[in-house]
């Protein structure tokens, strides 16, 4: 070989190729009689063994699917139910012509083109004997209708189930939230043993965050089948167990009045209970129905209520971020007390707008013409704009940051619905950071009267209100009163939770304050002096208007020739007995106007709800 | 066989339409054969869903069409395009490897925003093609240095699989350029060496194995011991088969498949299905056309006209051969689970469009043969 001149013989190379793989061939033969015969052992010799295994394997496993914990109101009024549903199935075995049945049937029942639908693809997929549903929440009529020509339709039978039901249907749906039928999305994060034959699943609300303490335990049964799945008898059975009831904190007669008190206004309100945290009402309005969510609800009607301006599906108590307005003058007036930067007798002269010293912008007050000399009480009393601009200019930006975000502003509440936002608490840290800028001063003057970048949820507002009203306990908002677990009697309540005790530096100092509040409400310059002229007991209570668009300076606000949507939103927050507060509120109405005409009504009618029910 | 090098200048249509659309015809209609077999035993192991064997079909189609496509690039055409194929696959895993999507705990997915693809599948193609295009260029049989420089190829690739984790594309992987090497006419004592060498990594292989891997190799040799983890699997097709006997329960009647015993019966383990629902006889029907896939295969390569396009043909069609064994091998419990599809049955994977475009290789070398006069 070595001689050989370095040629290629194509004539060995193909031979040495042909024989290789021929050699291959064989090999694979080979491999592939050994397959034959491992075949031949498992199919013809242990055949009989393997058989009889198969048998075996008859014996299945069907999960029992727990009933879903109920949910009350704190007075015990039903706010979610299982109720029996009836449902129309087909077991396809039994029935000679599919087409015709179904033409039938749609006679005397409605059957959505979506029912159809499911129905084509569960019969595509489900072996002939098992019944397969076509129409889901048959109403007694439609029942009565069926029962009647029953006969005409073998194969075709009504059974009843168990549907969640939400019988005071739009009632603080944004708290309680809704089920709906387990998607792919879903199935991935639940645990799949304890879902096994559960349909529905919490979507929103209490429903999802309390989803483990309401779904209960699966149960299993052990049933022997037939060849072909059919069910002979049951060998062992588990039985499920139901999930806990949970009792929300929310008052569902206050919750009632307070949505009707809206009107037709969009907003929020929250009312809580300011010596434990219980939110009383949950208000994010407009509202809608949970019931067609259950078993999914048509296209076009979602589309309708998510396409509609004013927003149904948005929880504006957890999410709406509004300016506080001149509602977190109180607070910013306690920060000037607590500080030292002011006192209660230091005056401010208000001619109807403020300059920063060298500059030529003004800061307008509401009141064109100015409010004259005010202290601290008839500033608040009577929302004096100038005032504060000057008070938050003498305080600077970051004192105002550090004394305000022991009420809670700026960060989440941690409420036990998901989806809350934070707000915004602006300082220079946070402008450098998020919006690589530096701080203007004319920034600080607008943060004083609540405007600017500060934002509040309805939730955190009604959190501070609650603070300034028990003495500085920052409480963590609560909306489960107490679960009760399935087939005990016993309630375990939850417990309030303080996350922070606002250290008081003088108690003359937060009075101060609260007078002042008092005096909005019934004095006779108070901003919300007409709900305090009837009032059976004492509110405190701030009026704010936040503005949704900016005016220019010597713009001149006119309700009345501005389009509503940007119409400024109506705030007021509020709590009372004023001596032994029971409740605590904060209601935006979202487009309102004026905080003292709007707000306040309806924040009075839920105290008159709440305090005319618990003190008769 | 005595060939004089002049070829006939003819006119490719005198030799029938095959050979003008580069079909080649015993092929094709095994192929289609074979398909129709796997819709069929797919619609019963989805419990008659419909929708399954449509989104197959649509897989099928996309999968023939490639493998028409393929056909039509003459071999002079894929032997000047093979390194940049492997070069750009290499890259493509380093990709992989570096950046990309992880998806059912494995990283193979590379998103490239207009489809994600998995390059091992490509290298699958690229492995082959590239040993075969180095070694047609030596004088065969190859010594040991250019020995060394295939198993180089080879190994690359396939460890940078191997380690996305992807154990049963890197089998494949490298038995497919193992299969050029032999071909190419590897010396005996040679074999034996590499072999005695494969032997000796073993422990270092067990070494570097995933847990999960390991344990599939623990419930291969005893799979009771674990019956509702990882060998549930096994016990449960080789129920299925067993139980089916010679003829078989009937389509649609297996109650091991049909009763949600059988864990992955569209995918993975599609083969028990089809041995409970037709027993044995059924399988022998399969593997009948298996078999003349891989005898076709290798009668493109024994053909073929230049030392590159045997090579790759033998590969191409021994590595069709591994699949299937290997698949059939691990339902039925010889070998470890190694997670391979059964070609052209089982549901879904970017595979069938690889191993389409393999056929599709064979047909080119088949149909673009200049006519020799004998």
């Amino acid at each position: 070989m070595l001689g050989r001149i370095h040629l290629k013989d194509h004539l060995f190379e193909s031979r040495l190729i042909t024989n290789r793989a021929i050699l291959l061939l064989v090999i694979g033969g080979l491999l592939l009689s050994v397959l034959l015969v491992r075949l031949l052992y498992l199919q013809v010799v242990s055949h009989e063994h393997y058989t009889t295994l198969s048998e075996d394997n008859r014996v299945n496993l069907q999960p029992l699917p727990p009933n879903r914990g109920l949910i009350f109101d704190r007075n015990g009024i039903l706010l979610a139910e299982n109720l029996p549903s009836y449902r129309l199935e087909i077991t396809p075995e039994q029935v000679d012509n599919m087409a015709a049945t179904l033409s039938a049937l749609e006679d005397i029942i409605e059957i959505r083109d979506i029912d159809r639908s499911r129905f084509e693809k569960l019969l595509a997929r489900k072996p002939r004997f098992e019944a397969v549903p076509l129409r889901f929440h048959l109403n007694d009529e439609e029942v009565a209708r069926f029962s009647v020509n029953r006969h005409r339709f073998p194969g075709v039978d009504i059974t009843a189930g168990l549907a969640r039901h939400y019988p005071l249907g739009p009632l603080a749906v944004h708290a309680l939230g809704y089920v709906g039928r387990i998607d792919e999305k879903a199935l991935k994060v639940l645990d799949s043993s304890n879902y096994r034959g559960t349909s529905h699943v919490g979507k929103n609300g209490i429903e999802k965050t309390y989803e483990e303490l309401l779904h209960g335990k699966v149960g299993l049964q052990q049933v022997e089948t037939t060849a072909q799945g059919r069910i002979i008898r049951v060998l062992s059975r588990t039985p499920p167990v139901s999930g806990s009831n949970l009792y929300l904190t929310i008052d569902s007669h206050v919750q009632q009045a307070a949505e009707a008190a809206f009107g037709d206004f969009s907003g929020s309100a929250i009312a809580i209970d300011p010596n434990n945290g219980d939110i009383l009402a949950f208000v994010s309005l407009p509202t809608y129905d949970p019931n067609p969510f259950v078993n999914g609800i048509d296209y076009d009607d979602y589309a309708a209520l998510r396409n509609n301006d004013r927003e149904p599906l948005f929880n504006r108590a957890l999410r709406g971020q509004y300016p506080p307005g001149s509602t977190v003058k109180p607070f910013m007036g306690l920060a000037g007390l607590e500080t030292g930067i002011s006192s209660e007798h230091s005056k401010t002269y208000c001619p109807g707008f403020y300059m920063l010293p060298g500059k030529d912008r003004k800061y307008r007050d509401w009141k064109r013409t100015g409010h004259g000399t005010v202290d601290l009480n008839s500033a608040i009393t009577q929302s004096c704009d100038v005032y504060f601009y000057d008070l938050a200019q003498s305080l600077g930006i970051d004192r105002i940051h550090d004394y305000l975000q022991h009420f809670g502003f700026g960060k989440a509440t941690g409420i036990d619905i998901q989806g809350e936002l934070s707000g915004l608490l602006p300082s220079k840290e946070w402008k450098r950071s998020r919006r690589n800028q530096p701080w203007f001063p004319g920034e600080t003057i607008i943060t004083g009267i609540g405007q600017g970048f500060f934002l509040v949820t309805p939730v955190q507002l009604a959190a501070a209100t609650a603070a300034l009203a028990n003495g500085g306990q920052m409480l963590q908002p609560q909306i489960i009163h107490a679960e009760q677990e399935a087939e005990s009697d016993e309630l375990q309540p939850h417990h309030p939770q303080v996350l922070e005790t606002i250290t008081i530096g003088e108690q003359q100092h937060w009075d101060h304050v609260i007078e002042s509040m008092i005096d909005v409400v019934h004095s006779a310059r108070g901003t919300a002096r007409s709900i305090g002229k009837d009032s059976p007991y004492m509110i405190a209570g701030k009026t704010g208007t936040a503005q949704v668009f900016g005016l220019k300076e010597e713009e001149k606000y006119d309700a009345s020739a501005i389009a509503e949507k940007l119409r400024d939103h109506a705030l007021f927050i509020a709590f009372a007995p004023v001596d032994d507060p029971k409740i605590a509120v904060a209601v935006i109405v979202e487009n309102g106007g004026g905080g003292g005409s709007v707000a306040a009504p309806i924040a009075r009618i839920i105290m008159d709800a709440y305090l005319g029910r618990s003190t008769p | 066989m005595s060939m004089t090098i002049s070829p006939h200048r003819e006119d490719a249509s005198q030799r029938g339409w095959q050979y003008r659309l580069h079909i080649d015809a015993p092929l094709l209609f095994i192929l289609i054969a074979v398909s129709i077999l796997g819709l069929i035993v797919l619609y019963s192991a989805g419990g008659g869903d419909i929708e399954l064997v449509e989104r197959q079909l649509i897989r099928l189609g996309i999968a023939y069409t490639c493998m028409l496509v393929v056909a039509q690039f003459p071999p002079r055409l894929l032997l000047r395009l093979t390194p940049w194929l492997f070069v750009t696959g290499i890259l493509f895993l380093l990709a992989v490897l570096i950046g990309g999507e992880i998806s059912g705990g494995a990283q193979r997915w590379l998103n490239l925003y207009v489809v994600r693809f998995q390059p091992s599948e490509m290298m699958k193609l690229a492995v082959p093609m590239m040993v075969a295009w180095y070694l047609a260029d030596t004088r065969l049989p190859p010594n040991r240095w250019q020995l060394l420089a295939s198993v180089t190829l080879i190994a690359v690739p396939m460890l940078m699989i191997a380690k996305q984790p992807d154990l049963g594309t890197a089998l494949l992987i490298a038995s497919s350029g193992i299969f050029v090497v032999f071909l190419a006419g590897l010396q005996w004592r040679l074999l034996a060496f590499f072999s005695a060498l494969v032997a000796a990594a073993a422990p270092l292989i067990w070494h570097f194995m995933h847990d999960y891997q390991r344990q599939r190799v623990i419930t291969l040799l005893n799979p009771e011991s674990d019956p509702l983890g990882s060998g549930y699997h096994i016990i449960q097709s080789k129920i299925a088969i067993g139980s089916g006997g010679l003829f078989g329960k009937g389509w649609m009647n297996g109650t091991q498949s049909q009763l949600n015993f059988l864990p992955e019966r569209s995918t993975d383990f599609i083969f028990a299905v089809l041995g409970e629902e037709f027993g044995f006889f059924g399988i022998l029907l399969l593997f009948a056309l298996y078999t003349i896939i891989v005898i076709r295969g290798i009668m493109i390569s024994i053909q073929a006209q230049d030392t590159y396009t045997r090579l790759l043909a033998g590969s191409l069609a021994m590595t069709f051969c591994v699949y299937f064994i290997v698949n059939t091998g691990m339902v039925t419990g010889l070998l470890p689970v190694v997670g391979l599809p059964l070609p052209m049955i089982s549901y879904g994977g970017t595979s069938i469009v690889t191993l389409m475009a393999g056929f599709g290789i064979l047909m080119s070398i088949q149909t673009h043969r200049k006519l020799l006069a004998t």
